[in-house]
């Protein structure tokens, strides 16, 4: 199970676990406000090599039908994906243009 | 086009939505780790970054079993998850343990050196970003000569750091492990195959895995997988393997790159002169001497 968004994400005291342990993979928050640039793949250049996927930090890229697609709610912009890609397939642009 | 690296580890995410910085090196040797273990792996992180960065509640980035250790006792808290789920009779699951460089060779050194003697069937990952960066950039026993650090910083008189890097990777197969190796998320296929050889030995396993920290480093965010090529490519740090007794080269650079070139790039060796470079050089030299004549050579 790939950690995911809850709608629960306000928590009173009497909710908070007396040991401390609580549901693992329990997301509240995303991450997109982090970036200041944001990649951006071009499907006609995506090969589909996955380096990609494999190097990504935040495992925000999988390659679905052969084309690199990015979750966007995660990708923080470190742009690592774009130095790997040796197709050229990624692109940094600017968040706010 | 298939990637062969790719295929051979899991397709499920299990470090996700995590708080690291943005190109964290950290974060990526424990994620390329989890995904070869799988959801059974159980994982125990003290403070330090991935520790700071993956158990914020209610935001939970882990989906496989994980607990944070006390910095001193990442190594002993792995022989307790394992002792505990095999008293109670669980067979599939992996106990690992992702430490900081400052978490393995300074604080957590003891508990680790008696986890090893036990010989207590755990992975342990040392994920080495050179300083204690979840605090503010100390500087660690894994620090590199000349590196500047808040404790160690950089004025006319000394120039960072005086000490080199202390070798927790020998300091590890001296205790006669069964299996201890040294990797770099610059080339993540060797890490990845590293932990799945060490995920099939009986006993205790060493990874130590060279993963740059942008903030730390002063490099740009996406940097750190080139640095962490870099460092192996000019020859500072090596890719290499100790089992039955013997040490293995898993990486020998026909030449190596430019060693100025490398440290240039970084924030943390800006103030290094030419002097401290020749050092740095000569060190390097001296251990491939040493690499050539006691390792077997790929």
């Amino acid at each position: 199970m790939k950690p995911h968004i809850r709608t629960k994400t306000q928590f009173d005291f009497a909710d908070i676990p007396e040991a401390t342990a609580f549901e693992a993979g329990y997301l509240v928050s995303v991450n997109s406000g982090w970036r200041s640039i944001r990649p951006v793949i071009d499907p006609a250049r995506c090969i589909g090599c996955e380096q990609c996927y494999l190097y990504c930090p935040d495992g925000v890229i999988s390659v679905q039908e052969g084309k690199a697609v990015i979750d966007y709610d995660f990708c923080k912009g470190c742009g690592i994906c774009a130095k790997i890609c040796k197709a050229g397939a990624i692109g940094m642009e600017a968040e706010r243009k | 086009m298939a990637n062969p690296t790719a295929a051979q580890i899991s397709r499920e995410e299990f470090f996700y939505g995590h708080k690291a910085c943005a190109g964290c090196g950290g974060s990526l040797a424990v994620r390329a780790a989890l995904k070869v273990l799988g959801p059974q792996a159980v994982s125990v992180l003290p403070a330090g970054c991935m520790s700071a960065v993956g158990f914020n509640f209610p935001q939970l980035c882990f989906s496989n079993n994980s607990i944070i250790s006390t910095f001193a006792g990442t190594a002993s808290m792995l022989t307790g998850v394992e002792a505990g789920l095999r008293a109670k009779g669980y067979k599939d699951f992996t106990a690992v343990g992702f430490a900081g460089d400052g978490g393995t060779a300074d604080i957590g050194i003891q508990a680790l050196s008696g986890a090893i003697d036990r010989n207590d069937n755990i992975i342990y990952i040392c994920y080495d970003n050179e300083a204690y960066m979840n605090t503010g950039i100390q500087k660690s026993g894994l620090t590199p000569f000349g590196a500047r650090t808040t404790t160690t910083p950089a004025g006319a008189n000394i120039h960072g750091n005086i000490r080199p890097k202390k070798n927790m990777f020998e300091i590890a197969a001296a205790h006669d492990i069964p299996y201890a190796a040294t990797a770099s998320i610059g080339y993540l296929p060797d890490f990845i195959r590293k932990v799945e050889k060490a995920s099939q030995i009986k006993g205790t396993k060493y990874i130590h895995v060279i993963a740059p920290c942008p903030t730390g480093w002063g490099i740009a965010p996406d940097e750190t997988v080139e640095s962490a090529k870099e460092v192996v490519d000019c020859g500072l740090w090596y890719l290499a393997e100790y089992e039955n007794g013997s040490y293995t080269l898993n990486r020998k650079p026909k030449q190596f790159t430019d060693v100025a070139a490398y440290l240039k790039k970084q924030g943390r060796f800006k103030h290094l002169d030419d002097a401290d470079i020749e050092t740095i050089i000569q060190s390097r030299d001296k251990k491939w001497q040493f690499i050539e004549k006691t390792f077997q050579l790929p």
